[in-house]
C-alpha cells in the first residue's frame, strides 16, 4: 500500500536535460515542484573527477554512467513476426540513468533542425508529390514550426554556452557558417571551438569541393562562459572524453553544469534521487493526472500527488510509461489505430575510416572534444534535390573525430589481420594518420508503419511490468540515404589525400548491438490530430490535459542531426506554453 | 516582494552607516529588520545553527577549540532553554561582556571580546530579532572541556589578559567607509576571531592582528593590507570575495565557505566595499621568500601538476575567473601555513554557491591516488613555483592526512 507524500505543484518524472530546464521554469513561475529520478545524484567532483574522468575502461567499456540492464531493459526484435528477446548488454544505444540524464554523457553537438523538417510531410509532398514516399512511410508535420521554435533554441544555446558560427542571422548569410541552417536570432553565445589538424583538413578539401564547411555548435567551451542564470563554465581542454564520459572541468554544457546550481537553490524545489516512478496515476474519468507513484531504494512505495505531471524521461521510458499507465491508446500497427508507440524512430549513421600517409599526416587525433568538427549540411534534409535519387532525407556529414582513446582507437585498413603481431603493427603505424569521425554521416530515420515500441508480452521487469518492446528495422529509403550520402563523404576524405578510404555503409538489417547514437525517437508524437499523435503541439496529452511529455519521443520522424538541441528548444516551448498560457486556465491548451 | 526587501534593506543599510540611533522596542520593524541583517554581520547562525537544521539558532553545533570542546547554545526565544527569559540587558551583557545570565563568565569561543566593540543600540535589535526567531526547546551542554579549563572561574584571569572592554570609536582621520568597515571587521564581523594568531592560552597575539591563524583544520590567511598573500587583491578583488564567494583569484571553502554563505553575501555592497577598504589600510609585513624549495621536488610537483591539476587550474596556474582559483594569487596556497592546500589536496573542497554566483564548484579528493610524497611535492610545487611560499614535506602531508582521517567532519 503506498504511502502518501504531501501534495505538489508539480511531479517531474526523470531529472535529465528537460526535466531540470522544466523544474526550473516552473519552479520560476512559482510553483512547489518535486523532481524523481530513477538514478543516484550526480557531481562533477565526486562523480567523474578529472583525476579519473578519463578513464576508458571505467565509463567507455564498463558503461559506468549508464543504467544497468540488470535494473531494467528492452526487448528487441527487427520484424513484427519475430520474437522479441531482452538486450542484456547495450549496444545499439545508451540509456542514461542519474541526474543529468544523457547531459551528462552527451558529446554536446547543439544542433537546430532545419525549417522544412518541422513541416516534414507537407513540404516533401509539396515538392515532389505524394506518390515519392513510400507508402508505408508515416511521416507528418510537428504542429510547431522553426520560427516558434526559434527563441527557445536561443535560449537552449545561451544556456549552454553554445560555441558556433551562426550561418544565417536573420536572414543574412554569414561567411563561415552553415547556409542552410534556418535564420537565427543572434550570433552563437561563444565562438567556435580551435579545430585540430584533421578537422581543418576536412574544412579545407570540402570548400575545394564547393561545399560551404562550417564548425559544428559545440556545448564543448572555447572559453570562459557564464550563463543567463549566473552559471560559470570553464574553458574546454581539448581532451577527447566527452561522449560516454562526464565532463571533470565544468567545460561541457550539462545539467550539472548549466541548471541545476540555480534550481537548487530555489526553495519550492526538491529532488528525490534513486526513485523510480512506476506510474502515473489517473482519477476514474481517465482525463486528470492525479499524481505518480514511485518506489524507493528501501523499496518502499510512495504516491506523490501533484497537479501538472511532467514525463521527462529517456525516449522509451516516456513511451513505456504511457502504456502501462493507460495513458493515450496504445498503438496497434495491424489496424494502423492508437498514437502510444507509433513512429520509432533512431538515426542512420555511417563512417568513412581514411588512411593518410604517416610520412605526411600526423592528426594527434586525442586532441579533440565531443563536438569538436568541421560539416557541411549540403545533403541534410531537403536541402538538395531527392528527384533524380528516389529517397527523401538526408544527413549532416563531417570530420567530427571526437578522441583518440588508446582501448577503441585502432584503425587498421581493410586485409590487416584481427591480431597479432601484423595488426599491432598496422596499430601503430596509422594512430597518428587515419581518420575515424564515428558518427560521420548523421543521417535522418523517417518513420515507418511496422517501427514502434509496445509492451512485450513475454518479459517483465522487477516490479513485474512488462517491458517496452522494440520493433525496428531499416527500410529501403534510409538504405539508399545512407549509400547517397557515404558515398559524398568519401569523396571528401579522397581530396584530403588519403591513400585509401573504407566505406563502412549502414545496412539492413537493424543492428541492436551496435552503437548508432543514443538518439532514439518518436513513441509518443507531438501533431496536429489525436488520432495520430499523443501530444498537441505543446507536447501537452491530448488524453490528460495536466500530463505533458517532453523529450525526443514527441518527435514525430528524426531529421539529419543531433536531437538535443531540439529536444531542449521543445521543452522551453511547452514549459513557456504552461507558464503563459496553461496556469491561467488549466485544461486542454488545443481544441482538436 | 523581492523589491521591497531591498529597498528595506538600502534603508537599514544607510541608517547604519551614518550611526544614527534608533528606538528599538521588539514591535518596531526597523529595529528587527536591522536586527535581522546585523546578526548576519556577526554570523551567529556558523556557530548557533547546526548546518542543515530547520531550526536556526537553536544550537547544538560542537565548535573545537584548540583546549576541547564547546556546543554552541541555543539563543532561540525559547524561555527555558533559549534566551527567552533574559532582559536586554543581560543579553548585552552576554553578547559585549561575557558575563552570563548567572554571573559566570563565557568562554571566548563567544567573540564577545569583539562584540564588546558594537554599539548598544546594534546589539538591542540584534536581540529584537532573535525574538522573532521560531522558539525551539533546545537543551544543550555547553561545556565539554577538561579539567581545570571546565572551570569557568579561570576565565576572570583569561577576561583580565584578553579582554578590553568598549565601544568602537571613529576615527577623525579616516573616512566614513574605512570606519564603517573598522566596525565591522573588529565588532560584529569578529573577523580576528580566525584570522588573528592566538597565544598560548588563545588570546589575541597582540600586534599582529589579522595576520593568519590555522583553526579547525583550516588557514585563516594573513588579510593584512597587501604584503602577504592579498597583495594584489584590489578593494573590488577583496569586496567580490566576501559579497559572491569567488573572485578572479580564490573560492572561498570550509570555514570561509560558511562565512561567506551565513554572513558576508548577505551584506550590502556597500559595507562589503567598507570592509574591503578597511583590510587594505591594515599594515601588515611581507612574509619572506623561501627559495629552499628542492628542484627534484619542485620537478615532479610540476609533473603531477600538469598530470591533475592543469584541466581547471591551467598549466600556468591561473584558473578561471570566478570559478577555479587562481593559485598564483590565492591566499591559502601562498600563505606559511600548508594545512589549507593540504587539506584540499587530500580531500578536495565545496566552493560557496551565493546567489550571485550559484555555481559552487568543486575540486574533487587527490589523497586516495597520490602518496605523502607526491602530495607534498604537488603541494610545494603550487606554492613554491609561482610564489615563493615556503616548501611542504612528505611528514606534513602524512601528518595532515592522520589528521583528516580523525575529523569527522
Amino acid at each position: 500500500m503506498a504511502r502518501k507524500l504531501p501534495r505538489k505543484d508539480v511531479v517531474i518524472i526523470g531529472l535529465g536535460w528537460t526535466g531540470s530546464i522544466m523544474a526550473y521554469e516552473l519552479a520560476d513561475a512559482g510553483l512547489d515542484v518535486i523532481a524523481i529520478e530513477r538514478g543516484p545524484w550526480r557531481n562533477t567532483a565526486t562523480d567523474y573527477p578529472p583525476g579519473y574522468a578519463a578513464d576508458e575502461l571505467r565509463y567507455r567499456i564498463r558503461h559506468e554512467l549508464f543504467l544497468s540492464p540488470s535494473q531494467t531493459t528492452f526487448t528487441f526484435r527487427n520484424k513484427m513476426s519475430e520474437a522479441a528477446l531482452p538486450i542484456r548488454s547495450w549496444g545499439a544505444f545508451m540509456p542514461p540513468n542519474g541526474v543529468g540524464g544523457g547531459g551528462v554523457h552527451w558529446n554536446a553537438e547543439t544542433w537546430r533542425f532545419l525549417p522544412s523538417d518541422f513541416v516534414l510531410k507537407t513540404h516533401l509532398t509539396e515538392r515532389y508529390g505524394a506518390g515519392f514516399l513510400p507508402d508505408d512511410m508515416t511521416i507528418q508535420d510537428w504542429g510547431v514550426t522553426y520560427d516558434e521554435l526559434e527563441p527557445h533554441y536561443d535560449r537552449f544555446e545561451y544556456l549552454c554556452g553554445t560555441s558556433g558560427q551562426a550561418g544565417n542571422i536573420k536572414g543574412k548569410i554569414m561567411e563561415g557558417g552553415n547556409p542552410f541552417e534556418g535564420p537565427r536570432s543572434r550570433a552563437y553565445p561563444n565562438p567556435p571551438q580551435d579545430q585540430p589538424f584533421g578537422h581543418t583538413l576536412f574544412g579545407k578539401a570540402a570548400r575545394e569541393l564547393g561545399y560551404k564547411p562550417f564548425p559544428q555548435p559545440s556545448g564543448n567551451m572555447s572559453r570562459p562562459y557564464q550563463n543567463p542564470l549566473g552559471i560559470r563554465l570553464g574553458p574546454c581542454t581539448y581532451c577527447g572524453f566527452c561522449e560516454w564520459f562526464g565532463c571533470g572541468n565544468y567545460s561541457k554544457a550539462s545539467p550539472q553544469t548549466t541548471v541545476l546550481p540555480a534550481l537548487v537553490r530555489k526553495p519550492n524545489f526538491t529532488a528525490r534521487d534513486n526513485s523510480e516512478v512506476t506510474r502515473i496515476n489517473v482519477d476514474s474519468s481517465g482525463k486528470r493526472a492525479t499524481g505518480v507513484t514511485l518506489v524507493d531504494a528501501s523499496g518502499d512505495e510512495w504516491e506523490q500527488p501533484a497537479d501538472l505531471v511532467v514525463l521527462s524521461a529517456y525516449t522509451i521510458f516516456n513511451v513505456q510509461l504511457l502504456l502501462l499507465s493507460g495513458i493515450g491508446k496504445a498503438y496497434d500497427p495491424a489496424a494502423n489505430t492508437g498514437v502510444i508507440g507509433r513512429n520509432f524512430t533512431h538515426q542512420t549513421i555511417s563512417d568513412v575510416v581514411s588512411f593518410f600517409d604517416p610520412a605526411k599526416f600526423v592528426f594527434n587525433p586525442f586532441i579533440a572534444s565531443g563536438a569538436i568538427g568541421m560539416c557541411i549540411d549540403e545533403f541534410n534534409g531537403d536541402n538538395f534535390d531527392h528527384g533524380p535519387h528516389g529517397f527523401v532525407g538526408g544527413g549532416y556529414m563531417g570530420n567530427v573525430q571526437t578522441n583518440g582513446r588508446p582501448i577503441e582507437t585502432t584503425p587498421v585498413p581493410p586485409g590487416t589481420p584481427l591480431w597479432g603481431a601484423e595488426w599491432k603493427k598496422a596499430v601503430k603505424e596509422n594512430y597518428q594518420s587515419a581518420i575515424k569521425p564515428g558518427t560521420g554521416v548523421h543521417g535522418s530515420m523517417y518513420s515507418y508503419r511496422d517501427v514502434y515500441v509496445d509492451l512485450d508480452p513475454t518479459y517483465k521487469d522487477r516490479f513485474n511490468r512488462p517491458l517496452a518492446r522494440i520493433t525496428m528495422d531499416f527500410h529501403d529509403n534510409e538504405i539508399k540515404q545512407n549509400k547517397f550520402l557515404t558515398d559524398k563523404f568519401a569523396e571528401i576524405f579522397q581530396a584530403m589525400g588519403a591513400r585509401q578510404v573504407h566505406k563502412e555503409y549502414r545496412k539492413a538489417p537493424y543492428d541492436i548491438t551496435k552503437y548508432q547514437t543514443t538518439h532514439l525517437c518518436g513513441g509518443a508524437i507531438m501533431g496536429t490530430d489525436p488520432s495520430t499523435s499523443a501530444l498537441n503541439r505543446y507536447l501537452q496529452s491530448w488524453d490528460v490535459p495536466n500530463l505533458f511529455v517532453t523529450g525526443a519521443s514527441a518527435f514525430p520522424q528524426n531529421a539529419g542531426y543531433n536531437p538535443t538541441g531540439t529536444v531542449a528548444a521543445l521543452a522551453y516551448w511547452a514549459a513557456d506554453a504552461i507558464r503563459s498560457k496553461y496556469l491561467n486556465n488549466p485544461g486542454q491548451l488545443i481544441n482538436a | 516582494m523581492r523589491r521591497a526587501a531591498q529597498l528595506a534593506l538600502v534603508t537599514l543599510t544607510f541608517a547604519a552607516g551614518v550611526g544614527e540611533a534608533t528606538s528599538a522596542g521588539l514591535q518596531d520593524f526597523a529595529a528587527v529588520e536591522r536586527g535581522r541583517y546585523l546578526a548576519a554581520a556577526g554570523d551567529c547562525g556558523s556557530c548557533h545553527t547546526v548546518p542543515g537544521s530547520d531550526h536556526p539558532l537553536s544550537g547544538g553545533r560542537p565548535i573545537e577549540t584548540p583546549f576541547g570542546v564547546l556546543v554552541a547554545p541555543n539563543i532561540t526565544p525559547d524561555r527555558e532553554t533559549g534566551i527567552g527569559a533574559w532582559s536586554d540587558e543581560e543579553f548585552d551583557a552576554a553578547v559585549r561582556k561575557g558575563m552570563r545570565r548567572d554571573g559566570k563568565r563565557l568562554y571566548p569561543a563567544m567573540p564577545y571580546p569583539y562584540f564588546a566593540r558594537m554599539t548598544r543600540e546594534d546589539v538591542k535589535d540584534i536581540r529584537a530579532y532573535l525574538d522573532t526567531v521560531e522558539p525551539v526547546h533546545n537543551p544543550v551542554t555547553v561545556n565539554h572541556l577538561p579539567f581545570p579549563l571546565n572551570q569557568r572561574m579561570a576565565m576572570m584571569v583569561w577576561d583580565k589578559l584578553y579582554f578590553t572592554p568598549g565601544e568602537f570609536w571613529e576615527r577623525a582621520d579616516k573616512s566614513k567607509q574605512w570606519n564603517r568597515g573598522a566596525y565591522l571587521v573588529e565588532g560584529p564581523g569578529h573577523c580576528g576571531a580566525c584570522h588573528t594568531p592566538k597565544t598560548a592560552l588563545g588570546g589575541d597575539k597582540s600586534g599582529k592582528r589579522l595576520q593568519g591563524y590555522t583553526l579547525q583544520g583550516w588557514v585563516a590567511p594573513d588579510i593584512t593590507s597587501g604584503q602577504g598573500p592579498l597583495a594584489d587583491w584590489s578593494i573590488d578583488d577583496l569586496a567580490q570575495y566576501l559579497k559572491t564567494g569567488h573572485n578572479r583569484f580564490a573560492a572561498a571553502a570550509g570555514l570561509m565557505g560558511e562565512v561567506v554563505e551565513l554572513s558576508t553575501s548577505k551584506l550590502s555592497d556597500d559595507d562589503t566595499t567598507a570592509i574591503a577598504t578597511y583590510l587594505k589600510d591594515v599594515s601588515g609585513p611581507k612574509p619572506a621568500a623561501d627559495s629552499s624549495a628542492d628542484a627534484h621536488v619542485l620537478a615532479a610537483g610540476g609533473a603531477i601538476y600538469q598530470d591533475l591539476c592543469s584541466a581547471c587550474h591551467k598549466s600556468d596556474g591561473t584558473g578561471v575567473p570566478n570559478l577555479i582559483p587562481n593559485l598564483t594569487h590565492a591566499a591559502t596556497v601562498n600563505t606559511g601555513d600548508p594545512t589549507t592546500v593540504l587539506r584540499v589536496i587530500l580531500q578536495g573542497a565545496q566552493s560557496v554557491a551565493t546567489d550571485k554566483e550559484p555555481t559552487g564548484p568543486a575540486m574533487p579528493a587527490f589523497g586516495w591516488q597520490l602518496s605523502d610524497a607526491q602530495v607534498a611535492a604537488v603541494a610545494t610545487y603550487v606554492r613554491n613555483h609561482w610564489g615563493k611560499a615556503p616548501p611542504v614535506s612528505e611528514d606534513e602531508a602524512k601528518k595532515e592526512r592522520a589528521k583528516l582521517d580523525a575529523r569527522t567532519n
